[in-house]
């Protein structure tokens, strides 16, 4: 297998002997490994706290993203009861970037979920090898001579050493997708502290950058589509729905808030 | 023999089994190397199933070295890539 499975054997391999390389004399050479060990321990619990983290903070994202779907919906409808079709428009394509942004971030949360899932089942089996190996080590170090001593504790650390390597890996991996995930996450931020998400009565009349940024971000037919849905709505509510003054429209239970 | 799915967990085969983990990889490795990314899926899938199904899981606590270790489950097509470039999944 010299391929794909072979390569990642021989790195492996090659990370355990130089953990083993350390120490002339077995006991020290038991004594070492097994601190690695502990120390590798705290580093996987570490890691997973981090994900976790992580995790929070998408999570309170989309809470705040979720806030602002509804809120941007709403405006929607009041622009629309009051004839003000820009405004309404720029609403929508605010709505429709931050949805886009929800369904981003749920497929983030799901995946850190996971990684999550496989530190934990890494970090058990980990810690049942090193507890395993502590009982070895006492047992090599009061039975055998120095030279067979050697051997058993060679056996021995391979079977830690390749867990060690392998969570290693784990964690490699889930640091790099949240890394990503850290970026988007930003970005993110940045768009709602630019205000993109905020009030738009507060925005005032015209257009901005951020408008025109948006604009080309927005899928066009999805927000034309809701626009025209939500004019057929309100306009069945006759004069009375332009009467309401901006702040105080009741919010339709429509689907789109979601 | 002792095969590892990296990330998941050892599996005890049969050394009989050897035969047919070689065909399955060569499948791997020739969907990889010819840029097709659903056969690259479905080989990968159908190793991993292999060694789930036909081995035993290692226990915990016993302390054995792998004679084969296998990527993640989650190794993506891109990275598959990367393996045969000489970039690898550890870096060196």
């Amino acid at each position: 297998m010299a391929g794909l499975t072979g390569r990642l054997s021989t790195v492996v391999k090659a990370k355990v002997s130089k953990l083993l390389d350390r120490a002339e004399d077995p006991a020290e050479t038991l004594d070492y490994s097994y601190q690695r060990q502990v120390e590798q321990l705290q580093n996987v619990k570490k890691g997973i706290a981090d994900v976790v983290t992580a995790k929070k903070r998408l999570q309170m994202q989309e809470s705040s993203l979720q806030q602002s779907v509804v809120k941007l919906d709403t405006q929607a409808r009041q622009a629309v009861s009051q004839g003000k079709e820009d405004l309404a428009r720029t609403a929508l394509e605010r709505k429709n970037v931050a949805q886009t942004e929800l369904q981003s971030l749920d497929t983030q949360v799901s995946e850190l979920e996971a990684q999550q899932e496989k530190l934990t089942d890494s970090e058990k089996q980990l810690r049942a090898k090193i507890e395993a190996f502590r009982t070895k080590k006492e047992v090599i170090k009061a039975q055998y001579s120095a030279a067979e001593a050697q051997v058993r504790i060679s056996e021995a650390a391979t079977g830690v050493g390749e867990q060690m390597a392998d969570v290693g890996l784990a964690m490699q991996r889930a640091v790099d997708k949240t890394e990503n995930m850290k970026a988007r996450a930003d970005a993110v931020s940045e768009l709602e502290q630019a205000g993109t998400f905020d009030d738009l009565t507060a925005l005032g009349s015209g257009e901005d950058d951020i408008d025109q940024q948006l604009k080309q971000l927005s899928s066009k037919s999805a927000v034309d589509d809701e626009l025209a849905k939500m004019k057929g709505e309100i306009g069945q509510g006759g004069a009375d729905a332009a009467q309401i003054p901006a702040g105080d429209a009741k919010q339709p239970s429509e689907s789109g808030q979601a | 023999m002792i095969v590892r799915i990296s990330g998941e967990a050892q599996y005890r085969l049969a050394d009989g089994e050897t035969a047919r983990l070689n065909e399955l990889e060569n499948a791997l490795v020739s969907a990889v190397e010819g840029g097709r990314e659903e056969g690259f899926e479905e080989c990968f899938g159908k190793l991993l199933d292999y060694v789930r199904e036909r081995g035993t899981p290692v226990p915990d606590d016993e302390l054995e070295g792998s004679d084969l270790i296998l990527p993640p489950g989650d190794l993506t097509f891109a990275e598959a890539g990367r393996e045969f470039t000489g970039e690898g999944l550890i870096p060196d």
